[in-house]
């Protein structure tokens, strides 16, 4: 007989008498504002919210934000003309010379600040890990309260996807918190106001 | 392994030798312990979650065969090549053929305590493949040459000073530099290359989903990510018992983890995979290693329902004084000596003895695992089944001779009682456990049942 036999066998034979699942799983959160409580939230993991109106506003701030950064990269074709590198490469090894990338995701966490985004949004899956800087970019009616609510809204039927909540940290030394241990090393949220679908 | 082990008692002396360690250790370990009481105060659904938890694992275990079947055919369906591996050798070399296969000599691996287990970083390395662990604390210990002592913390026996010595050695740094950013930042630029230039990256899994054949790893440094999204090939070792019903049951497990482990709301990634990447081979390796026996006892079974979180560990008066190597087990602390003994008996039944029996880690469990309850009764077994030394089945016996006679038990406690009046060197002294580290307390006049009988009458 093979492993896999063998233990599904020794399993069924140990196995404890059925028991079922919880009725309640799911559960509700109170915050005042749910918008405040994701902002709080990221402020406490080192993450900047910033509110912007539309695409062009967008722009602007990234503008702003990375004036004298090269190697920046997007996902939103509104911003290529900020871009100067181009996600059109065959090996992800490529992406290593990244130094911003700001990427659209799907929607936020308020509880926690984690972030859904999946290869709905993503030509590349290492792409949010090997950049050096990290914004997303999300509606800014697409917060909800917490991980309950959140799967309740995950349809994805990609093949990957991950919840970012801030930038990548350890404190394996000492117990000293350090950011930037080998995901980006800081983050900015944009919530953007009218958000014309797929952006 | 293959260093012969030293019981947990004497391993928590040479530990106990310098006492600032020692309350460092103790001091750092608890601090997360309150991080972790401060976050899951700020939910008050709490207990209900640990409750949702602890149910949804029981109904796991009570469905293990269906859902490990569903998961298997799901991931299939999804282009995951699925393995199963009875024991860590068979496990080790399933991990050995696949490298074989593809030609590949080094390969990076993010935390699996599974690994640790099965011993593999030792195997490959026999085998000539070079494995580094890209998680920051693992690599710390890993160049040390030693094993982790935290499941979540696994450097956290060392001082930044031991860490910048070795990083001085290892990678180059400044001599005596101890500042964690430079460190952190030295260790990142030495891995990022790590990452770009292995073909085979290795993860755990935190929870793998029946429902969509799809598996979680959580991190807090991005280093599983970076490792399977750049490496040709993915493989995801996993325990049996990490399977879970359905997505939406994520909910609960990733609200209790984090906060159960460092405090945090979450983890920095949560990474959900479900199919590779184009061109990218993902293989899932499910282990038994004892897990089927542990299922098949009834008293112990539900040490399967752990994830992982290190809770039981931060909290464990003894744990936090007496270090995680001490427990010579991949998993240490409370958690490890309940795991412990199911592997290996007769090694490890030192380690269920290595408690107070203060229940702090049954009520800091997200799963609600009767740790103390399972200590207890692992003692039972092992002295039964003549595994633990005879200087301690004497003490045990000796102890019952007097605990069942209450004339005699009252005459011992009157002649121990004069005794550390009269002659208090009998004590007072080396040979006498509880006077290490500690001064013996002054014995009252009489006993509670003395002073209870004279006021009785009164």
């Amino acid at each position: 007989m093979n492993s896999r036999d063998k233990i599904l066998q020794q399993i069924k034979l140990n196995m404890p008498s059925e028991t079922v699942l919880p009725e309640k799983i799911r559960f509700d959160s109170h915050f005042e504002s749910t918008e405040n409580k994701f902002v709080e939230t990221l402020s406490a993991i080192y993450t900047e919210v910033i509110v912007v109106k539309d695409l062009n506003a967008l722009k602007e701030k990234a503008e702003e934000l990375y004036a004298s950064v090269t190697n920046r990269a997007t996902t939103i074709p509104f911003l290529n003309s900020w871009a100067d590198f181009s996600l059109n490469i065959a090996d992800p090894h490529d992406l290593e010379m990244i130094e911003i990338a700001i990427l659209e995701a799907e929607f936020g966490v308020a509880e926690n600040g984690a972030v859904w985004i999946s290869e709905r949004h993503l030509p590349h899956r290492a792409l949010p890990f090997i950049t050096q800087n990290l914004a997303f970019v999300i509606p800014r009616n697409a917060i909800v309260n917490n991980m309950h609510d959140a799967y309740e809204r995950l349809s994805d039927t990609t093949g990957w996807g991950c919840f970012i909540a801030g930038p990548s940290k350890t404190a394996d030394i000492e117990q000293s918190l350090v950011i930037g241990a080998h995901g980006a090393r800081s983050m900015v949220i944009f919530l953007i106001e009218d958000y014309p679908g797929i952006l | 392994m293959s260093k012969a082990i030293i019981e947990h008692a004497a391993a928590s002396e040479t530990f106990n030798k310098d006492e600032s360690y020692v309350d460092w250790h103790d001091e750092t370990l608890w601090f997360v312990r309150q991080k972790r009481d401060k976050s899951s105060k700020l939910l008050p659904e709490w207990e209900q979650l640990r409750e949702a938890a602890s149910t949804i694992k029981n109904y796991v275990l009570s469905h293990m065969d269906t859902l490990l079947v569903s998961f298997e055919q799901k991931a299939k369906e999804n282009g995951i090549h699925i393995h199963w591996a009875a024991d860590a050798a068979e496990h080790n070399e399933i991990v050995l053929g696949l490298l074989k296969q593809h030609n590949i000599g080094k390969m990076v691996k993010s935390k699996s305590m599974l690994t640790e287990e099965c011993h593999m970083n030792e195997f490959l390395s026999k085998n000539g493949i070079e494995v580094i662990d890209t998680d920051l604390g693992e690599r710390i210990v890993q160049l040390r040459n030693e094993p982790p002592s935290h499941i979540v913390l696994p450097a956290i026996h060392l001082k930044k000073k031991d860490i910048g010595d070795l990083f001085h050695e290892h990678l180059g740094t400044e001599a005596g530099a101890t500042d964690p950013q430079y460190l952190t930042e030295a260790a990142r630029q030495h891995l990022r290359d790590k990452f770009l230039t292995r073909r085979a990256a290795l993860t755990g899994v935190n929870f793998a989903i029946a429902e969509t054949g799809g598996f979680v790893v959580a991190t807090n440094e991005g280093n599983a990510d970076m490792g399977a999204h750049l490496a040709d090939i993915h493989i995801a070792s996993m325990g049996f018992e990490k399977i879970i019903p359905k997505q939406e049951h994520l909910g609960v497990f990733l609200r209790l983890l984090a906060r159960s482990a460092t405090g945090q709301p979450v983890t920095t990634y949560s990474s959900h995979f479900k199919k590779p990447r184009e061109g990218q081979e993902m293989h899932i390796i499910i282990v038994d290693n004892g897990r089927t026996t542990q299922l098949g006892r009834p008293d112990f079974r539900n040490s399967l329902k752990c994830i992982r979180c290190g809770a039981c560990m931060n909290t464990c008066p003894v744990y936090r004084r007496s270090g995680g190597h001490s427990y010579h087990n991949a998993v240490a602390g409370p958690i490890g000596s309940i795991l412990a003994p199911n592997l290996d008996m007769t090694k490890n039944a030192d380690l269920p003895f290595a408690s107070t029996l203060c229940g702090s880690c049954s009520n800091v469990c997200p799963v609600k695992i009767d740790i103390h309850d399972q200590l207890y009764k692992w003692r039972q077994v092992l002295v039964k089944g003549g595994h633990v030394p005879q200087s301690k089945e004497l003490g045990i016996k000796a102890m019952s001779v007097i605990l069942s006679q209450p004339r005699f038990y009252q005459w011992s406690g009157r002649l121990g009682r004069s005794v550390m009046r009269t002659i208090p060197f009998m004590v007072n002294n080396g040979l006498n456990p509880w006077f290490k580290q500690r001064d013996m307390p002054e014995p009252p006049k009489e006993s509670f049942r003395d002073w209870y009988v004279r006021n009785r009458k009164a």
